[in-house]
C-alpha cells in the first residue's frame, strides 16, 4: 500500500508556503525567481496526487504543461533580469526597482 | 489516526516518501536561506530531484524524467549561466530590511496559509469524479497513457504550447538586443579594442625609439629635399 495522499498534499503546502515566504523576504532578483519555481513544483506535486488519487491520467498532462509554460517563463523572466541588471548595477535587488512605483 | 496513516503504507513507500520529503524540504529551505545565488541554485536542483523521487513513487514516470531533464537539467544551468554572467554571486546582505518585520510577517503569512491548506484538507482531501479524462491504471503504461491523452484530448494545447515555446525564443531574443541594433557587449568590445590599440602604440613607440635616430636622419633629408623643390 502506498502512502495516503494528503501526506502528498501536506508536503506540497509546505513546500508552497517555503517558495512564497522566500518570494516576500528575499531581495536577490534571481533568488525570487527561485522561489517562484519552488511554488509551481509544489502545485506540481499536488497536481499528481491528485491524478494518483482520482486515478485520473488528466492531472499528469496538466502537470506537463505547466512545465512547459514554467520553461518559457524562465526564458523570458531570466531576459528581464538580465535587462535590468544591464541598466543597474550589479549588485541590484529589487528594492533598486521602486522607480516602477511610478 | 490520521496521522498515524503513513506507518500504514509498506515500508519502502514510506521510507521513500520521508526521503523525498527530506531532500525537498531541506532543498526548499536552503533555496531560502542561502546568500550566495549559487548555493541557492545548487539547492534548487535538490528540491527538484526530490519532486522528481516524489513522481516516481506516485508512477508519474514520464514526468519525473522530464523534471529532471527540463527542470535540473536546462532551468538551473540556464540561472547559474547568468549568475555567472552577471557576477551577481556575491553574498547578499541578509540583515537589511527597508520594510519595518517584512521577515516575521512573510513567516507568519507562510504558516497559516500552510497550516489553512492542511486544516482545509482535514475534511476531506479530494473530491470530484474519478477517471474522468483517462485511467491511470491499466494495461498500458505511463508514457504510452499520457501520449495518448495529449496526442487526442490535448491536441490543440499541445500545439499551442509550441507557438509559446516559439514566442519565448523570440522574446528572449528581442530583450537580450538593443534598441538602437547594436551588439549587447558593444561597449566591451570598444573597451577591449581600445585596451589593445593602447597595447599596440605603445609596443610601436617602443620600437621607434630604437629607429628614432634612423627615421630623424631621414626627415631631415626630407625636409632638405623639400626646401630646395
Amino acid at each position: 500500500m502506498t502512502v495516503e495522499v494528503h501526506w502528498y498534499l501536506a508536503l506540497a503546502a509546505a513546500l508552497f508556503s517555503i517558495g512564497a515566504i522566500g518570494l516576500l523576504t528575499r531581495k536577490n532578483v534571481l533568488i525570487m525567481f527561485m522561489c517562484v519555481e519552488l511554488m509551481l513544483n509544489a502545485v506540481n506535486l499536488t497536481f499528481v496526487s491528485f491524478a494518483r488519487e482520482l486515478n485520473d491520467i488528466g492531472g499528469q498532462a496538466i502537470v506537463f504543461f505547466v512545465m512547459v509554460v514554467a520553461a518559457a517563463e524562465v526564458v523570458v523572466g531570466l531576459g528581464v533580469i538580465v535587462a535590468i541588471f544591464r541598466r543597474r548595477s550589479a549588485g541590484a535587488t529589487a528594492d533598486d526597482l521602486h522607480i516602477l512605483k511610478g | 489516526m490520521e496521522l498515524l496513516s503513513l506507518f500504514a503504507a509498506t515500508k519502502v513507500d514510506s521510507a521513500t516518501f520521508v526521503l523525498g520529503a527530506v531532500v525537498i524540504l531541506g532543498g526548499a529551505l536552503g533555496v531560502v536561506i542561502s546568500r550566495n545565488p549559487v548555493h541557492a541554485a545548487l539547492m534548487l536542483v535538490q528540491t527538484l530531484f526530490g519532486v522528481a523521487i516524489l513522481f516516481v513513487a506516485q508512477n508519474a514516470h514520464f514526468l519525473a524524467a522530464v523534471q529532471v531533464i527540463v527542470y535540473a537539467g536546462a532551468i538551473v544551468v540556464l540561472f547559474l549561466f547568468v549568475i555567472m554572467l552577471l557576477g551577481v554571486d556575491k553574498d547578499e546582505m541578509l540583515a537589511a530590511e527597508p520594510l519595518k518585520n517584512q521577515k516575521v510577517v512573510a513567516v507568519l503569512l507562510g504558516v497559516v496559509t500552510t497550516a489553512s491548506l492542511i486544516a482545509v484538507g482535514r475534511t476531506r482531501w479530494t473530491t470530484g469524479a474519478e477517471s474522468v479524462v483517462g485511467p491511470l491504471e491499466g494495461p498500458s503504461r505511463n508514457v504510452e497513457q499520457l501520449a495518448e491523452v495529449l496526442f487526442t484530448r490535448y491536441l490543440f494545447a499541445f500545439e499551442a504550447t509550441s507557438v509559446l515555446l516559439v514566442i519565448a525564443v523570440v522574446a528572449a531574443v528581442a530583450l537580450s538586443r538593443r534598441a538602437d541594433g547594436t551588439d549587447v557587449d558593444a561597449d566591451y568590445i570598444a573597451g577591449v579594442e581600445a585596451a589593445e590599440a593602447a597595447v599596440f602604440e605603445a609596443g610601436a613607440s617602443e620600437e621607434s625609439d630604437e629607429s628614432e635616430e634612423s627615421e630623424e636622419s631621414e626627415e631631415s633629408e626630407e625636409s632638405d629635399a623639400e626646401v630646395t623643390s
